[in-house]
């Protein structure tokens, strides 16, 4: 590539960038603050940044989960939820809330939200942004919790932590186990596929593209291009000329997408623990299958929504149990790289 | 004991915990002079000094601006060194620490251990010209040019300002009698070593010298302990580890054993929030004072191993955090592993022969075009892999790696063959070509037998059999090629039924080498009578078979010799 062609790429994608800066603060106004206890938030706080709807189960452990891993505030757009989430949030200390009706579509799946109340509040914090279904594992994490892990990449001039989304699922049909909430889901969703990942590295943006396992294997192997995409860089040392370009797969400017390492060594990685086969999974199926809220071409996952309306059974003899994050890191799914 | 033994300590975050162990030092009766970075807010200065106004001997000294890389450091510990000396006249050895030093002994441990290494300077000290473990390439530039900018605040001045130095050639003096050493800043000298370095007639001299190298911090006392010393034992008596870029490692709570076996006097950094590694080691002890010597092996080879996986990682792994490129994998696959092309055609149930006699996993052909044929044909493999023929050519490589990561431990066989996935550019088949932890075997031709005994009609036979004669010979490019690393054997398929026997036990040695392979009886051939008219039939109607070498017109039977008892 020429010197001159370089320049004009990195121009274009500059510009893309600022679009959707710009485009954040325009659906800024889509959201209607509930509770507002960001002056709660001190300089070098943890921040947590969710975009939900009805997660009234999950939230109670959710909550209790980062609390104990260091999060000190969390900022959640709840999109509409007609369950308990929104008066439960409201009421906890240290979240702050914001409403919408808007498209969560239309938002770019939520992204628009959270990218304006990150560039409002995010700058200068380690902002962590999940789902109410994704829970962060790392190395470690039980005798160092994210301010340890936060100030050791800083002090090796990291400002992301790349993590492997990886779902979990029940032995047996997805409706026929019970969670309550307050309970820890990995005791329900007690498996995982270890080593069914594909990855390609994305050329345009460096970022890799894993995708696969048990949704992969199940729902799309005659379309595996399909498969849902499981690289995520959930925590971040935000500033506000940052974006996410798509879901939290990949960020802008393209630099922030080299978590890996290309010479053969391990970067320090984590999991995100997907925990989306809960039981009211057949319920919610079919509730998404009719908003059309998704990736993709509305009518494209009709097949897949089915399916898991239906509640089949993604376990098999060859499943590994979640034991905890040294297991995960043994079989290679993240690493502790040089933070021995 | 401890009396004679003094610290001076450099804070500047972390405040709590550097007045815990400044406590935890004094109570031991070690007078301590701490020297509080100038950037430290008036509050929580003051908040540090009430919270030691109890205890005489922890006394505070003029402060500096610390910034890393320059000389304030060195003058923060010239101006507590000489407070520490001057108003405690019975203090014999001095030990440098920092706000973010653990202390894993009791002191008095350390004192004794000091009375019977007398006049002795424990300070690491090497020789510029000979180290090669300075990180950021710069070793002896640090002394020969100029550093006017702070490395963190300024980078870009400072890399342009070296980047002019190197252009217009500068080259410092270095003062007459100074040979540049560096080493840890965490030392520990004796009372005259120090007293004559501070009170150096020329000091003054080298003081404006060392105000312009990198790092003086670590190059200051380096250096003059070689003039002053009287013994000088270069080695740090704190530990500290540090990672490939330079940085320094820190503890947590889960390294709790490993320091305590260490024996060490000292540790650092340690995590301000690690609270069991505070509570333990700043609990006074009963007991006597040990003798023990300082153990830091265990230490070492635990970091050790983390820089390994940081730098090398772990082979055959892809993930989220690894992702090399092309050639510098270091190890394309995990585990050695054997390809077998031809011989479930012309051996009657290799794969159930293999499985019998090999402690191995023998898969039929994973890569065929309905589906992949796992041992047992499961419909899902280790790890997760499905026998989905889409998904796996989605990415037959990745399939491939995935397969050998999750089945580490035990040796995978597979049968491929011109019939198989070869993936976009035969990308299956270089990727094995270049592994060498593939073992390739290949029976050229042996593809035809099927052909021979499946009935069909003709002329679909004779189209078949030229499309995977075709894939064939281009697979067998890829094996000759000069960049191959795999273990690779060929053999036409009439060679090879000359003597079926010596060609299996020696890849049979290789896959199981502590079996008796000479004893195994070897499997049944297929019955190939009438195949050598087979291949005359496909020539008369205009195909030219090659790859299965000069077959006999009539029936092949092997040597009855060579066959095995």
């Amino acid at each position: 590539m020429g010197r001159a062609q370089q320049v004009w790429q990195a121009y274009q994608w500059r510009r893309r960038r600022q679009l959707r800066i710009a485009r954040a603060l325009a659906r800024r106004r889509d959201l209607a603050p509930i509770v507002d206890r960001t002056d709660l938030i001190r300089p070098g706080d943890i921040l947590a940044f969710v975009t939900l709807r009805n997660e009234a189960t999950r939230l109670p452990y959710f909550l209790q989960y980062y609390r104990a891993l260091g999060v000190r505030h969390f900022l959640v757009v709840d999109n509409d939820s007609t369950d308990e989430s929104g008066a439960f949030l409201a009421e906890q200390p240290d979240v702050s809330l914001w409403h919408t009706k808007a498209s969560y579509r239309r938002a770019r799946f939520g992204m628009d939200w959270m990218q304006a109340l990150l560039m409002q509040h995010g700058h200068g914090h380690w902002c962590l942004t999940v789902d109410a279904d994704e829970l962060l594992v790392y190395p470690h994490l039980e005798t160092r919790p994210l301010p340890a892990l936060t100030a050791w990449l800083e002090d090796r001039g990291e400002v992301a932590l790349g993590a492997l989304m990886l779902d979990l699922f029940p032995q047996g049909p997805l409706n026929a186990v019970r969670y309550r909430p307050g309970q820890d889901p990995t005791e329900v969703l007690a498996w995982y596929d270890s080593a069914s990942y594909t990855i390609q590295r994305k050329p345009e943006t460096g970022a890799l593209w894993i995708q696969g396992g048990p949704r992969s294997r199940m729902f799309l192997s005659e379309r595996p291009e399909r498969g849902p995409t499981l690289t995520k860089v959930p925590l971040v040392k935000w500033h506000w000329r940052y974006v996410y370009t798509n879901s939290t797969h990949a960020m802008l400017p393209r630099h922030l997408n080299l978590i890996y390492d290309t010479e053969g060594g391990e970067k320090l990685s984590g999991v995100l623990l997907h925990t989306k086969f809960l039981p009211e999974i057949a319920v919610k199926s079919a509730e998404e299958k009719s908003r059309r809220q998704h990736f993709g071409e509305p009518g494209d996952f009709d097949d897949y929504y089915d399916a898991l309306t239906l509640a089949p059974d993604l376990w098999h003899p060859f499943a590994s149990r979640y034991r905890g994050w040294r297991q995960l890191e043994a079989e290679g799914l993240m690493s502790r790289g040089e933070w021995g | 004991m401890s009396a004679r033994l003094g610290f001076v300590m450099l804070v500047h975050t972390a405040l709590d915990r550097a007045a815990q162990v400044a406590r935890f030092v004094a109570q031991a009766g070690s007078p301590v002079v701490i020297h509080v970075d100038a950037r430290v807010p008036a509050a929580q200065h003051a908040r540090l000094t009430a919270a030691l106004a109890d205890l005489p001997d922890v006394r505070f000294c003029r402060r500096h601006r610390g910034e890393w890389g320059t000389w304030s450091l060195v003058a923060a510990m010239q101006t507590a060194a000489r407070q520490l000396l001057d108003d405690f006249p019975q203090v014999q050895n001095v030990y440098a620490m920092s706000g973010a030093c653990l202390p894993l002994r009791p002191i008095a441990d350390l004192a004794t251990w000091l009375e019977r290494h007398p006049d002795t300077d424990f300070i690491e000290s090497v020789n510029v010209a000979d180290v090669n473990w300075t990180k950021g390439g710069l070793s002896e530039e640090r002394f020969s040019l100029w550093f006017p900018f702070a490395f963190k605040r300024r980078k870009w001045l400072f890399d342009r300002t070296v980047d002019l130095q190197r252009l217009l050639r500068i080259n410092r003096d270095i003062p007459d009698g100074i040979d540049p050493h560096i080493g840890s800043q965490w030392w520990c000298l004796t009372r005259e070593t120090l007293d004559l370095i501070l009170r150096d007639p020329m000091r003054p001299h080298y003081d404006r010298y060392f105000r312009r190298v990198w790092i003086p911090d670590e190059s200051y006392f380096q250096t003059l302990v070689r003039l002053h010393g009287r013994k000088v034992e270069s080695r740090s008596l704190t530990l500290g580890k540090f990672d490939h870029q330079g940085r320094p490692h820190v503890f947590y709570d889960d390294h709790l054993q490993l320091l305590r076996r260490s024996d060490c006097f000292m540790a650092r950094k340690v995590w301000p929030g690690a609270g069991r590694l505070y509570d333990h080691f700043l609990t006074p002890r009963e007991g006597s004072v040990s003798d023990a010597e300082p153990q830091p092996s265990r230490i070492d080879r635990h970091f050790a191993r983390a820089t390994a996986q940081r730098i090398r990682g772990r082979a055959g792994l892809y993930m989220a955090s690894r992702f090399p490129v092309k050639n510098r994998e270091n190890g394309k696959t995990a585990e050695p592993y054997s390809v077998f092309q031809g011989f479930s055609e012309v051996f009657q149930d290799f794969e159930g022969w293999l499985t019998a006699v090999a402690n191995c996993r023998v898969h039929g052909h994973l890569f065929a075009p309905h589906k992949a044929e796992f041992a047992g044909r499961e419909k899902v493999f280790a790890g997760g892999l499905s026998d989905s023929a889409t998904l796996r050519d989605y990415n037959p490589r990745a399939f491939l790696t995935n397969l050998l990561w999750a089945t580490r431990g035990e040796r995978q066989c597979f049968q491929f063959g011109p019939g198989d996935t070869q993936g976009k550019g035969f990308d299956l088949l270089w990727f094995m070509a270049a592994d060498s932890n593939a073992q390739i075997s290949v029976i050229s031709g042996a593809w035809a037998v099927p052909l021979y005994r499946s009935g069909r009609d003709f002329a679909q036979i004779r189209r078949e059999a030229a499309r995977l004669q075709r894939i064939e010979m281009q697979q067998l490019e890829i094996l000759q090629s000069p960049h191959v690393r795999a273990r690779i054997r060929i053999w036409t398929m009439a060679e090879f039924l000359e003597n079926p026997a010596e060609p299996l036990h020696m890849l049979f040695d290789e896959i199981a080498p502590h079996s008796q392979a000479r004893l195994i009886r070897i499997p049944d051939l297929v019955d190939l009578s009438g195949f050598g008219s087979f291949l005359q039939e496909l020539r008369n109607q205009g195909m030219q078979p090659v790859l299965m070498g000069d077959f006999p017109l009539g029936p092949v039977s092997p040597d009855p010799s060579h066959r095995m008892k």
